[in-house]
Formats: structure tokens, C-alpha cells, sequence
């Protein structure tokens, strides 16, 4: 099952290889890690998402408690949340015709071009990790150069909020 | 002149000491003054050139003592040796690259046994780090794995506040050891020197006490068992919970077994004891596990080496399972009451939930009368023919007779260490030193001597193999400086015993590899160290050579008892196998 994590840790040098360090040294996959500075400068916020049973993830979550640089573990995947993801999708279109067919699929999936340059283009994409997947589908007729995404970010719906207090 | 000289420094240390306020030290001086401000007086090491601003320090002054080793691996060891037999932080002193990775083993060590370490190692300036420059390895990096925390300091001004989270993270919660990397400028870099009182951690914060509605249930549960055990591991050692611990099992009467490492948190003397379990426990501890119906786990960790086969263990028991590393728990066996919290506060909190009058205690004759049908296997039993070769049990028996089980003993790793466990019956906690989780061949003799520097006027007995002394024997030159009268008993088989008793078991008895070929004549290896050397061949000879061991105070005893080779460790539950699938003999 998949699992989206938010993790509140320290803004030290180590902390992410910390992090890192513990799903392979424990065989578990990250399938996605984003992590910057908040807005407080002393911490980092990270949004993880892996795969596992119920078991996996209680283990997964104490393990990330038990690391002295993290401040805040929480489980996303259970309460109401809002995730987004950014793409940048480079494609070669088929022909000149097809750029109605690129803004077609932008105007759908909310896409903008970014760059292009002769038959190359590069899109600009955001939601939810699985409306990229369908954006990438949509385009399966045109040669896909190079894709980079973010890996979804998450953030609990309405007034909660990962904080230091939580862990106190 | 070298005396005037240091005369003199002391007394430029006392000049600066009147005025601390204003006084720059440097970054070795405040190394100094941040180990006496933890009471710290003892320092495991080994010098090398990323240390020598500290090594310089230390040699100035006199509030920490400095030992000497032979090896980064010994300093560990022997830390543990001290931390596990005190109940203090352990502290260790290498240097930069290959004194880091030689501390790597016993640092691991400690992690896995949750020994309180801190290990200061030196690094190459920072100016230096990432150029690959000589004797730089990425310490912080290497042991991330295998450390409860580790800090690089990059600047003397965070050097203070670096040690004192140090300690305070190694020493609470669930200990462990906590790697401190120096880079060389940092200890040349000046300061005014003050040490903070609070290790100011948000994201560090151990819960200590149980939660009330866990520990209610929890007596609940307890009041409605027919069949119950308890478990309990290091952990009750490492809280200090023994009296607790003794205190819950006499009130519930119910019966108790201890894990390897946690030997002589209840005394194994007592009626009450059932013996170590696991795959080289007792035919009734691990029965009784087999067939409870309330297991009531304390600071232990359902290791493999303990629960065998896990969809075949304790099939009929609610678990409770007491723990201060919440991970810990429902990591290998799902527990049905998890309590994170303290040792010692947990099992106060529930005896006292029990006292209160709301619950009445289950009566467990039944399932006691049960439990000596199984005893009367009498499994750790074995045969001493007096005119045949010494059996390795014996000698053990006979030393444990012989010192009143009041002994310091520590061991190494492999059938001797399983033998002491069952035969030595432990009444007292941290007086069993061993490495446990990570198994680790080498330990005993440095931990011993971590033991004796601390016990300086106890006995500390170090058993061992062949096999094993091998690994860290260098040692003896340690002990001969500093006089330590460690008695060594090394049962001597002539062959590494435990993977040649498994190579009989799974592999067909062909000994690859486990034959000790080539063995150094200990006796006179251990008098060349300046130590006395014995060797010991017949069983009618053991209880005297054991005696006059023993009654050599003053002097290090290297005794070489030659065993017999083909004795193996009995009861065994295999690898893969459940508890109630033992082999008996």
C-alpha cells in the first residue's frame, strides 16, 4: 500500500542521509523524497512516500522518531490531505500539427509550455501525482525526451499542522 | 626538567582557572573541561596525529585518567566493559582514519547491546575534509548505521554543547553510543570556556513513563492469567529496574526467565527462576513460553536468537510488552499491550496497580507443577568422567562454586559464552559483561578490563576460547601496564566450538575452516606479557588449579584449560525450529 509520510527534522547536514540511511538499511523503498528548509530556517520539512503493509509503516514511523534530528513524523495517508506534484515533461512532437494536440492535453491537465526550441517542448505540470501519470499518457503519441518530477508533496487538510509543539 | 615543566603548566592552569570568565582556552583544554564537567574520568584510547592537541592536554593535567590500549577495537570493549558494569557513560579516545574504523566494531557493538558510549575520534582539519587527505575517512558517515547519534564538530565554539548532547543522548532513553568527530583545527581554535547546563534537544525526548490506561489493562490482563511468564531482558539491567523487576514477580508469583543479556537482573538462585531462554535456554523456560497464555515482556526485544521460528512462538499469549524504544516494539512479535516507558517506573507503576486491591492474583500452582515436570529434564545437566578429558561445563561449574557466583565474569562469543549463561548463576545485576546482539569474538578480555578498572578491588574473570582470545590478545600488554589481575579461563577445545558444532548439526560434520591449527603455547605467551601462565589438562586437576588461581590477587591469570573438543552446547533450538522443537542432547 502507499504511504505518504511528513516528516518535521532538524536543518543539519546528515539529517537526509540519516533518513535515507534508515529505509535501506531496514530493505524498505523510498519511491519519492522532497525536502527543504521551512520557513523557520533551523527546519526541514520532508514529504516521503513509500510502500508497505501496516506493520512496515508503524516500524517505518517509530524508526524516523527514533532519529535524534527528527522533530515530527506523520502519517498522511490515513487523514485528509492535499497533494501536488510538478512535472517537467520534455517532448519532440510528431509534426507542426501537433501543437493544438500539446495544448489541448495543457488546457486539460493545466500544463503551460515552459521551453521550446524546434519540435522539442517542455511542459510544465501540476497535481496530483496520478493527473502527470495521466498527462504523460495523453501525450504516448509523441517521443517523451526526458521527464522530471518532484515526487508528490503533502500537507493535512484544514487547521493542522506539522509543528514542534506536536512532539511535546 | 620535564617535572619542573609540568609544574609549571599546572600552575599556569591554575592562574587561568582563577579567572574563567575571561580566560581563552583552547579547544583541547575545553575537551578536557567538558569530560570533568560530566565526571568523565576515564578514557579509553589510543593516540595518532588528529588527537595530539588532546593527547598533549591530557598529558598536563590529572582529573582524567587516560588507558592506554593496544588496539581502537580494545578501547571500545573495554568501554563497554566499564559503561556495562557501572551503569556510567563509557568514553572513548582515537584518532582520525584507521583509529576510527578500528573502533567501528565495538562501536557496533554497543549499539546493538544499548551500551552508553561516547566515542570522540579526531578528524583531519576542516579545512582538509573531502580532499582525501591522510588518515581521513568520513567517520560521521561510516558509523551512522551503527550509532545512536553521531555530531561532527565543525567549530570550538559548538564543541561544549556538541559533548554535553553527547552524553545526555547516550546515556538516556535507551542507551546507546554516540560518536563525537573533533577535526584537528577545532582543537587549536581558543574559546572562553563555558559548559551549558541543558542539552536544549526538541526532537530528543524519551518517554519515561508508562501510560496509566496501558498499565491498567495491562493488570488487567495479569489478574486473568492461568499461564503466565515473564520475559525480561537488558533493558531491566540498563534502567536499573532490579529491585522492581524481583519485587513484581514475588508479589505475582509467577514464573521468570531472563534473556542472555539480561542474566542477573533476577537472581538465578531463586525458585522463581526458570533459567535463560532461547535457542541455548533451559527445556522449561522455553516451554513455558511455548504454552503461556500472558507473556509479560520487559526490556527485551523478541531477537531471533530468542523467539526461533516466529509464526511458531508463544502461539497461545497475549503479549505485554514493556519498552523505552517504542521501535522496539512489534518490530518482531506484535504485542497486545505495548507500554512504552522506563523500566523501572513501568514495573513500579503496575505492582502497584496490582497492590491496589482491584485486582486479585491468579493462583499459578497448577502451571508451577507443570513447569518442574519440565525441569526434571534437568537440561544444562552433563557428565564429568574424572579420569577422561575436562569438560568444559565442569570448569565453569567449579568456578562458579568457587567464587560464590559473586564474581565480575565477561566472556567472548561461541559455546563458552552460552556455557557461563547457563551455569553461572548470576544474583546480582551488571556482573554478566558480554556481547550479546552482535556477537562479537574479541570482547571479553578488554571488556574485562574496563571491568576491573573500574572494580579495582573485585574479582573479574574473563572467559573464553581459543578462538576468540585470539582476536583481541594484544590486550595483555594493556593489562600488564596498568596491573589489572584479570583471571582468563580459557577453555581450550582446539577448534572455534560454535561453528563446529554447527557444522556437525547442518553441514555434516565437515569442519571447514573451524580447526584452530597452529595455537601459540599460552602459558608461555602470557608469561612473555609478564603475566602467569597455567595449563590444565585433567578434570582431577581443576578444583585446585581453580584455587590457586583465584588466591593470585595481585597477578593476571592466563589459565589454558584443554576441553574436550567434541562437547557441544545443549538444549538447541535450530535455526528455523520453534521452542517447544528443542534438541535435548
Amino acid at each position: 500500500m502507499r504511504r505518504i509520510l511528513a516528516v518535521l527534522l532538524e536543518n543539519e547536514s546528515g539529517s537526509l542521509s540519516r533518513v535515507a540511511n534508515l529505509f535501506s538499511a531496514r530493505g524498505i523503498n523510498i519511491e519519492s523524497l522532497t525536502v527543504t528548509p521551512t520557513p523557520d530556517e533551523t527546519l526541514s520539512r520532508m514529504t516521503l512516500v513509500t510502500f508497505g503493509d501496516d506493520r512496515v509503516l508503524e516500524q517505518v514511523t517509530k524508526q524516523l522518531h527514533k532519529l535524534v534530528d527528527v522533530v515530527t513524523v506523520v502519517d498522511l495517508t490515513g487523514q485528509n490531505h492535499v497533494e501536488r506534484e510538478m512535472a517537467l515533461i520534455k517532448l519532440r512532437l510528431r509534426d507542426e500539427g501537433s501543437v493544438d494536440d500539446l495544448q489541448r492535453v495543457n488546457k486539460i491537465y493545466r500544463g503551460r509550455i515552459a521551453d521550446v526550441s524546434a519540435l522539442c517542448y517542455t511542459s510544465e505540470v501540476v497535481g496530483t501525482s496520478e493527473e502527470i501519470d495521466a498527462y504523460i499518457a495523453a501525450m504516448g503519441e509523441h517521443e517523451l525526451v526526458e521527464v522530471v518530477r518532484t515526487g508528490p508533496l503533502g500537507i493535512a487538510r484544514g487547521e493542522q499542522a506539522l509543528s514542534i509543539r506536536q512532539n511535546q | 626538567m620535564l617535572s619542573v615543566r609540568l609544574l609549571s603548566n599546572r600552575m599556569d592552569n591554575l592562574k587561568q582557572s582563577s579567572n574563567p570568565e575571561t580566560q581563552e582556552l583552547n579547544g583541547a583544554e575545553i575537551f578536557i573541561r567538558c569530560l570533568v564537567e560530566e565526571g568523565a574520568t576515564t578514557v579509553f584510547g589510543y593516540p595518532g596525529g588528529a588527537v595530539l592537541h588532546i593527547y598533549d592536554e591530557l598529558h598536563k593535567q590529572q582529573e582524567v585518567d587516560h588507558i592506554l590500549v593496544r588496539h581502537e577495537q580494545g578501547a571500545v570493549h573495554a568501554a563497554e566493559g566499564y559503561a556495562k558494569s557501572t551503569g556510567k557513560v563509557g568514553v572513548v579516545l582515537v584518532t582520525s582514519g584507521p583509529g576510527a574504523t578500528n573502533a567501528v566494531t565495538g562501536i557496533a557493538d554497543a549499539y546493538m547491546d544499548s551500551v552508553p558510549l561516547v566515542v570522540f575520534t579526531g578528524q583531519v582539519r576542516t579545512a582538509l575534509i573531502g580532499n582525501d587527505a591522510f588518515q581521513e575517512v568520513d567517520t560521521v558517515g561510516i558509523t551512522r548505521p551503527c550509532v545512536k547519534h553521531n555530531i561532527l564538530v565543525k567549530k570550538v565554539e559548538d564543541l561544549p554543547l556538541a559533548v554535553k548532547r553527547a552524553f545526555h543522548i547516550a546515556g538516556t532513553g535507551r542507551p546507546g553510543p554516540v560518536v563525537v568527530d573533533i577535526p584537528k583545527d577545532v582543537t587549536e581554535q581558543s574559546r572562553v570556556f563555558s559548559y551549558p547546563q541543558d542539552p536544549d534537544m526538541r526532537s530528543y525526548q524519551p518517554t519515561l513513563e508508562g501510560h496509566a490506561g496501558q498499565i491498567k489493562r495491562a493488570a488487567k490482563l495479569i489478574a486473568k492469567a492461568e499461564r503466565p511468564i515473564i520475559y525480561s531482558g537488558g533493558g531491566v539491567i540498563s534502567s536499573g529496574a532490579h529491585e522492581e523487576l524481583a519485587e513484581f514477580t514475588r508479589l505475582t508469583g509467577f514464573p521468570i526467565t531472563n534473556t542472555l543479556m539480561g542474566l542477573g537482573a533476577f537472581p538465578g538462585t531463586d525458585p522463581q527462576f526458570i533459567q535463560m531462554l532461547g535457542m541455548h535456554g533451559s527445556y522449561e523456560a522455553n516451554m513455558a513460553m511455548h504454552h503461556s497464555d500472558v507473556l509479560i515482556a520487559v526490556g527485551a526485544r523478541f531477537d531471533d536468537r530468542i523467539t526461533g521460528r516466529l509464526d511458531g512462538f508463544c502461539p497461545y499469549a497475549k503479549v505485554i510488552h514493556v519498552d523505552v524504544d517504542p521501535s522496539s516494539i512489534s518490530k518482531n512479535f506484535r504485542a497486545h499491550i505495548p507500554v512504552v516507558g522506563d523500566a523501572r517506573k513501568v514495573l513500579r507503576a503496575l505492582t502497584d496497580e496490582l497492590r491496589d486491591g482491584k485486582h486479585s492474583l491468579p493462583d499459578v500452582s497448577p502451571w508451577w507443577g507443570q513447569i518442574r515436570e519440565w525441569a526434571k529434564k534437568d537440561s544444562f545437566a552433563y557428565q564429568q568422567d574424572m579420569d577422561g578429558e575436562i569438560k568444559p561445563q565442569y570448569v565453569l561449574d567449579q568456578l562458579y562454586q568457587q567464587t560464590g557466583g559473586d564474581a565480575f565474569v565477561t566472556s567472548d562469543v561461541g559455546q563458552h559464552q552460552m556455557w557461563v549463561a547457563q551455569l553461572y548463576k548470576f544474583t546480582q545485576p551488571r556482573r554478566w559483561i558480554n556481547s550479546g546482539g552482535l556477537g562479537t569474538m574479541g570482547f571479553g578480555l578488554p571488556a574485562a578490563m574496563g571491568v576491573q578498572l573500574a572494580h579495582p578491588d573485585e574479582l573479574v574473570c574473563c572467559v573464553t576460547g581459543e578462538a576468540s582470545i585470539q582476536m583481541c590478545i594484544q590486550e595483555l600488554s594493556t593489562c600488564r601496564q596498568y596491573g589489572l589481575p584479570i583471571k582468563i579461563i580459557n577453555l581450550n577445545n582446539r577448534y572455534m566450538g560454535m561453528v563446529r558444532q554447527w557444522q556437525d548439526f547442518f553441514y555434516d560434520s565437515r569442519y571447514a575452516m573451524s580447526y584452530m591449527d597452529a595455537l601459540p603455547d599460552f602459558v608461555k605467551l602470557a608469561e612473555s606479557y609478564g603475566h602467569v601462565g597455567m595449563k590444565i589438562e585433567k578434570p582431577k586437576d581443576v578444583e585446585p588449579a581453580l584455587r590457586e588461581i583465584l588466591s593470585l590477587k595481585d597477578r593476571l591469570v592466563f589459565a589454558d584449560f584443554i576441553t574436550d573438543p567434541r562437547e557441544n552446547v545443549f538444549p538447541m533450538i535450530a535455526p528455523g525450529a520453534a521452542h517447544n522443537e528443542m534438541i535435548l542432547s
